[in-house]
């Protein structure tokens, strides 16, 4: 239809793949060939993924505060996190003396490689994925709970009390939260009646659901964007870090590009639980359409599904990040109160509320 | 060998080295950790037999949920050889005999059971559609009734913890009285 259609994403990944098949004859290489090449690409696009947020964090920080940001290293101080990097790869990745070396090397890694496999459900574009599983929310979700196991490892192996508060904290905050982000999730679930991410998608091409579904939708992306920041332990919710009780949480003892692991993880998993809510919720790739304008529908047609994604996910990401400049942090009793006696009611409720839309058919 | 076969091996390695490594490790933290890997590396099992959904909830279940709470609860009371109390001759004997029972029953179930072999290729038995199907179909009952089970343990771990905070509050009043 138009030229970005021809030259779109999944074209380029299914050329690939029959040349590759072409080439090599043995079918297992080639699956393992395929899956290297999708590992390297998605490390290619993660690392300026986390320069950029991380140089977007400044800025909106800066926004929200009234102040400039940083303005000196590059054209409007967009190299400024390329110093910060340099910075910390020439630091000293110091291991304290009474650790567990081996877990407190270990953890993280550990934490990097969870966020980075939860990418592998995420619908970049049209038919462009690393695995289009048939419980591709459920992985997000599981594989996300299992960065909780790198963050209490590295709370416990650095022999500190702050690093073990900060762990501690930051575990009873994931496990608490992850039952939230579950339920808004099957919310969307339920409307569609399919785990698989394509399938979702693919089910809100009239429309994205966070309009079809009313006000019950709605509500389940509020308790997903609520319940996601806390379980990426972000501001306001920053408990297992927070620096004025526990000087960095569980993080304390890491140094050099050991902190920086975390830091990365921090962004991956930000940019993440924004792409998901941008594909459960307001419809990942797919553009947007109003009922019969038909020549509205055509312009919006001719974005490419991956500009579609990207603004989506990065709106979201621009919502959490001024999340962190607007409310104050959250005490530890605050935090479960808020999780357990509202949250989770609301969206048990909000869950039945659902059900029975989608068993009636009252959604667009 | 194929990609399959491959995968197979490495994957029971894994899980047969792990789970030694749990019983075996001294320091608890590391058992937990250990048995975290070989719960991995069963899913990784059930990804091979096309049973995505069983992989996933046996990774949110128990890696993700239940081995979190063991480790929070190991590494908040930081057992190790110096603080934890030696067990008596007695109860290591109890504790050898009741595992070897166990061992038992495990064996002669395993002896009897007819192996099946898998047809990997065509199964699709773990798909979540199937799964739910056999569930609330052909299980509905036992299925409801455990799933009361759990609504009873949980009532109770409430009632037990709202006892213990009743308990502490007035032995805190106390203390401030006699103070």
């Amino acid at each position: 239809m138009s030229l970005f259609l021809e030259i779109s994403f999944s074209a380029m990944a299914n050329g690939l793949h029959n040349w590759l098949a072409g080439s090599i004859s043995n079918a297992t290489l080639v699956s393992v060939t395929e899956m290297a090449i999708a590992g390297v690409s998605l490390l290619l696009f993660l690392v300026p993924l986390c320069f950029f947020l991380g140089y977007m964090e400044r800025k909106v920080a800066a926004f929200m505060q009234i102040r400039l940001g940083p303005n000196r290293v590059g054209p409007k101080g967009t190299l400024q996190i390329v110093a910060d990097t340099v910075k910390l790869l020439f630091k000293e990745g110091l291991t304290p003396n009474a650790s567990d070396k081996f877990l407190f090397n270990l953890a993280p890694i550990i934490v990097v490689v969870t966020s980075m496999l939860a990418m592998a459900p995420i619908a970049f574009a049209k038919n462009f994925q690393i695995w289009d599983i048939n419980i591709g929310v459920l992985y997000v979700s599981a594989i996300s709970s299992l960065a909780v196991i790198g963050i209490l490892m590295a709370g416990w192996s650095s022999y500190n009390k702050y690093s073990l508060l900060g762990a501690m904290r930051s575990g009873a905050q994931i496990v608490s939260y992850e039952l939230s982000v579950g339920l808004s999730l099957i919310s969307i679930v339920i409307l569609t009646g399919s785990l698989r991410m394509s399938d979702i998608v693919a089910s809100q091409a009239d429309g994205w659901w966070i309009i079809k579904g009313h006000i019950p939708v709605i509500i389940s992306f509020v308790i997903f964007l609520i319940a996601s920041t806390a379980e990426i332990n972000r501001a306001p919710f920053d408990l297992a870090e927070a620096e004025q009780e526990l000087t960095a949480g569980f993080h304390t003892e890491y140094s050099g590009m050991k902190f920086a692991m975390f830091l990365l993880a921090e962004y991956i998993n930000l940019f993440i639980v924004s792409a998901i809510a941008a594909t459960l919720f307001l419809g990942g790739w797919m553009p947007f359409h109003l009922g019969n304008w038909s020549f509205f529908n055509n312009v919006m047609d001719y974005i490419p599904g991956s500009l579609w994604f990207m603004g989506k996910t990065f709106l979201i990401i621009f919502i959490i990040m001024q999340f962190r400049w607007t409310f104050p942090r959250l005490r530890v009793d605050q935090l479960l109160t808020l999780e357990w006696k509202y949250l989770l009611p609301i969206s048990m409720v909000n869950v039945i509320i659902v059900t029975m839309m989608a068993i009636f058919g009252w959604h667009l | 060998m194929e990609l399959y076969d491959i995968l197979f091996w490495v994957l029971s390695a894994i899980a047969v080295s792990c789970a030694l490594g749990v019983i075996l490790s001294r320091n608890p933290v590391n058992s937990v950790l250990f048995l975290i890997l070989t719960f991995f590396a069963i899913s990784g099992h059930y990804v091979l037999m096309n049973a995505q959904f069983l992989a996933i909830v046996n990774i949110i279940v128990y890696a993700g949920a239940i081995m979190v709470l063991f480790l929070f609860v190991i590494m908040l009371m930081n057992l190790n050889a110096d603080v934890e109390p030696q067990k008596g001759q007695l109860v290591q004997l109890a504790g050898v005999i009741s595992g070897g029972i166990l061992f038992l029953v495990v064996l002669a179930s395993i002896k009897t059971a007819k192996a099946e072999i898998m047809d990997k290729t065509s199964t699709d038995i773990g798909l979540i559609s199937n799964l739910g199907k056999v569930l609330f179909k052909e299980y509905v009952l036992p299925f409801e009734i455990s799933s009361v089970l759990f609504l009873s343990a949980m009532i109770g771990a409430i009632v037990i913890g709202k006892k213990e905070e009743v308990k502490t509050s007035a032995t805190a009043k106390m203390e401030h009285v006699s103070e």
